[in-house]
């Protein structure tokens, strides 16, 4: 198993701390794991994207053209990303600004409002984990268990009082994730 | 009769003794200068510290560069401008020795005015020798920073105009304003008298170092023969009448104690 | 699931290995992509672990002669920058190297030149392997190409300086430094006391020995000349001794790509793009650049096609394969550069294009 997933939106979005716990949750789960951001100004404020490998196998590339997963997170990742999908991969999007919606009918496409979730749970800032449980339902490449120990090993101690908050988010961010178009029910 | 010669070169009638902690080797400086004085009186105090087993000394680039071939201890030959730097990592990484750098115009107050300033302001717990001729001297007698303004050197052949080089830069007293340095001081060689006061300069230096009081700064004004293309008299002349009337030597900041 | 491993930046994985070896200082200066080194070295506060000191300097300038000063005492001590900084130090490279003083700076090489770009890149592979400053001298380079190696290579990195009385670089990129991968850390090694410093170290001058003097400079040509023979010997020695590389599917491989560091990892990738489509092709990752392993791309050179050599600059290795190769195949290059990372898709349709249509 192989699975090579772009997270991406803006700074500020928690797009990196997702990434480094679903990188834990592969270690947790004994796999290979490679967590590769962009980096500089556009950190700041900008666009954020990171590539997270999950592997069986030792990973060669950590940096990459073509995804099985992408997470998208605002309009700028989608005009970027959306192509870069490998066909019969999946395209996860939070639609909140989202002006274009994601039209190939080669991949398998998924929606999850989870920054409004986010704000009706008054967590805005589980908005990330939200979108991690929509993924991790779309597919299952770590199980829940893992993740959570992810999210201890990834956070400092003085945050673990928030892993509740964050487990509920994830679980939210599997029941709310709607399918936009899947292949092989078109 | 050459037997009678070999006893009068006896023990009992010795009046002046090298100190130990100079080698024997004779020394490159031209007659006159005022380096040779200036490493016989760090020397000395070395030696009258006790310290010489714990004391790294860093040589400048410039006429001072064979230093090491001249004081017997332990030493580091720097890059132009860096012997600050590296003080700082030695005396960092070796807390219990004692560092001194030594330097001259060209290689303090122009290229390494950076590390000076920077090590200075750190008050990194070094002594800091300053030798300050207003020339380069080893390259041939080109303008220091610390050249007098109308003083011609090979490269301001027609006398240094400080609207196209700047003025003599008193980098000693620049670096008095900074919260690092403990004691600074600007003092000569020339006389019997300023051989004297310098030593205690010096020996106040070293003394601070070993107290853990940061930055001592030791600036020694001196005549540079060849490269003010002078005979040594004169030079010391004109070093009197010129260099000290700018660089006025004495305290420049005292601890209060 | 391993408890042992944790998850790195190479940056911090690199600055954790340091604490670890038992360094006795890092001297830096901010710059992108490795201001992570010295941001975890100051957070880890190693000098309550180990005594390890930690300084960040007026310059990059001033950071080289802190190495200089420090390794002349005998003591363990590197810095890192990125290319621009790298540059600046060069001076004090070339110092520390006439001086025979064992140092460890780490390049997280960026785009240039001048200030470029902040991406990664591996431009700065003539720099770190021919020399970089005045004089007839090297750097013993070791190119890591994972967060593991970025951990593993800072002893190594130290034993070699010292074997040898030489500044060993270790060259990555913005790519390794700023990526996140397990690592595995070694247990803690305790810094060197005094009286295991080297006999050459200026620590003070004891009465049964002579003093001990680190310069550079020695004015007799007849002499200088002799002391760069011992340098070069020094080097051949390298060369004999220290040629460190990985293959990856050379056995049956018709073509070869030789890439270090990013670029190799991107290539094992290629390399299996390649396969899925029938070409048989290889890799080798040399993982000293500085020495290179010529004989074994020599060697290889008699069993395969061609070769690619893959970089993030603009043809600077592809240099060194050439004269290993001698003539016997032809060597290509294919090159990403100013901080743009080449894609595994992409080598392989240069592959084609550039030793297969030929």
């Amino acid at each position: 198993m192989t699975e090579e997933i772009i997270i991406a939106g803006f700074g500020g979005q928690g797009v990196l701390s997702m990434g480094k716990i679903l990188c834990y949750s592969g270690v947790m789960q004994g796999k290979e794991v490679s967590w590769m951001p962009s980096y500089g100004p556009e950190m700041r404020g900008g666009t954020a994207n990171v590539t997270v490998i999950i592997s069986d196998e030792r990973i060669s590339s950590p940096i990459l053209n073509a995804f099985d997963s992408a997470i998208i997170l605002n309009q700028q990742s989608m005009d970027k990303f959306e192509p870069k999908v490998k066909p019969g991969g999946v395209l996860l999007y939070d639609p909140n600004g989202i002006t274009r919606h994601p039209e190939r009918r080669d991949i398998n496409i998924y929606r999850c409002n989870g920054a409004e979730e986010a704000a009706r749970m008054g967590a805005i800032r589980s908005f990330n984990m939200i979108m991690l449980g929509a993924f991790l339902k779309i597919k299952p490449i770590v199980e829940l268990e893992n993740v959570l120990k992810g999210l201890k090993k990834s956070l400092p101690e003085r945050y673990h009082h928030l892993i509740p908050q964050n487990e509920e988010a994830i679980h939210r961010g599997m029941e709310i994730v709607e399918e936009v178009y899947v292949m092989e029910k078109a | 009769m050459a037997e009678e010669k070999l006893n009068i070169i006896s023990e009992e009638n010795v009046v002046y003794k090298k100190t130990k902690v100079l080698t024997d080797k004779p020394m490159h400086y031209c007659p006159g200068c005022g380096h040779s004085t200036l490493h016989r009186i760090i020397a000395e105090v070395i030696e009258e510290m006790g310290i010489q087993d714990k004391t790294i000394g860093i040589a400048p680039v410039g006429c001072a560069v064979f230093m090491y071939d001249y004081i017997d201890v332990d030493s580091q030959e720097a890059a132009h401008g860096r012997a600050p730097a590296l003080a700082t990592a030695i005396k960092r990484l070796m807390p219990d020795r004692y560092v001194f750098t030594y330097q001259g115009d060209g290689d303090l107050a122009a290229i390494g005015t950076a590390e000076t300033i920077h090590v200075c302001n750190r008050g990194e717990n070094i002594t800091m020798f300053f030798v300050n001729n207003g020339i380069y001297g080893m390259t041939g007698g080109q303008m220091a920073p610390t050249t007098l303004t109308g003083m011609r050197t090979s490269t301001t052949p027609y006398g240094r105009d400080d609207s196209l080089m700047g003025h003599p830069i008193k980098i000693t007293d620049l670096v008095a304003q900074l919260p690092g340095t403990y004691y600074v001081t600007r003092q000569a060689v020339h006389t019997p008298a300023y051989v004297r006061r310098t030593k205690k300069a010096v020996r106040k230096a070293f003394e601070y170092q070993m107290r853990g009081k940061g930055v001592s700064f030791v600036e020694v004004v001196s005549n540079c023969n060849s490269g003010w293309k002078m005979p040594p008299v004169q030079a010391v002349k004109w070093l009197d009448e010129n260099m000290l009337p700018y660089y006025p030597l004495g305290d420049i900041k005292v601890p209060e104690e | 699931m391993d408890e042992d491993f944790v998850l790195m930046k190479g940056n911090e994985a690199l600055a954790e290995a340091a604490i670890r070896a038992g360094v006795d200082g890092y001297f830096g200066y901010p710059i992108t992509p490795q201001s992570e080194v010295m941001e975890y070295l100051t957070a880890a506060r190693p000098w309550e672990r180990t005594g390890m000191v930690v300084f960040q300097a007026e310059s990059e300038v001033a950071a080289i002669n802190m190495l200089y000063g420090g390794a002349g005492a005998g003591k363990r001590v590197m810095t890192s920058s990125s290319s621009p900084g790298i540059s600046l130090m060069q001076e004090g490279i070339s110092y520390i190297a006439g001086a025979e003083l064992p140092v460890v700076i780490v390049n997280i090489v960026r785009g240039g030149p001048g200030l470029g770009t902040i991406q990664p890149a591996q431009s700065d592979y003539f720099q770190a392997t021919k020399g970089g400053g005045h004089g007839d001298y090297h750097l013993l380079v070791l190119a890591p190409s994972s967060v593991q190696e970025m951990a593993d290579f800072v002893e190594l990195a130290f034993d070699l300086a010292f074997k040898y009385r030489n500044p060993v670089m270790i060259l990555s990129d913005g790519a390794i430094g700023q990526m996140m991968e397990k690592v595995k850390f070694k247990p803690q090694k305790p810094r060197w006391r005094d009286d295991e410093l080297p006999e050459w170290a200026t620590t003070g001058k004891k009465p049964d020995r002579e003093r001990n003097i680190i310069t550079s400079l020695d004015l007799d040509p007849y002499r200088q000349e002799r002391f760069n023979r011992h340098l070069q010997e020094k080097y051949r020695k390298m060369r004999e001794e220290e040629v460190r590389f990985e293959t990856f599917q050379t056995e049956d491989a018709e073509y070869l790509l030789v890439a270090y560091g990013t670029s190799a990892r991107i290539c094992q990738k290629a390399v299996q793009l390649a396969r899925e489509e029938g070409i048989r092709a290889g890799l080798l990752r040399p993982i000293t650049l500085y020495p290179f392993p010529e004989k074994e791309i020599a060697a290889l050179a008699g069993r395969v096609k061609a070769m690619l050599s893959v970089e993030m600059s603009a043809g600077q290795m592809v240099e060194d394969v050439r004269l290993a190769v001698n003539g016997r195949v032809p060597v290509e290059h294919f090159g990403r550069f100013g901080g743009v990372v080449p894609s595994p898709e992409e080598i392989v349709e240069a592959l084609k294009q550039k030793l297969i249509n030929d």
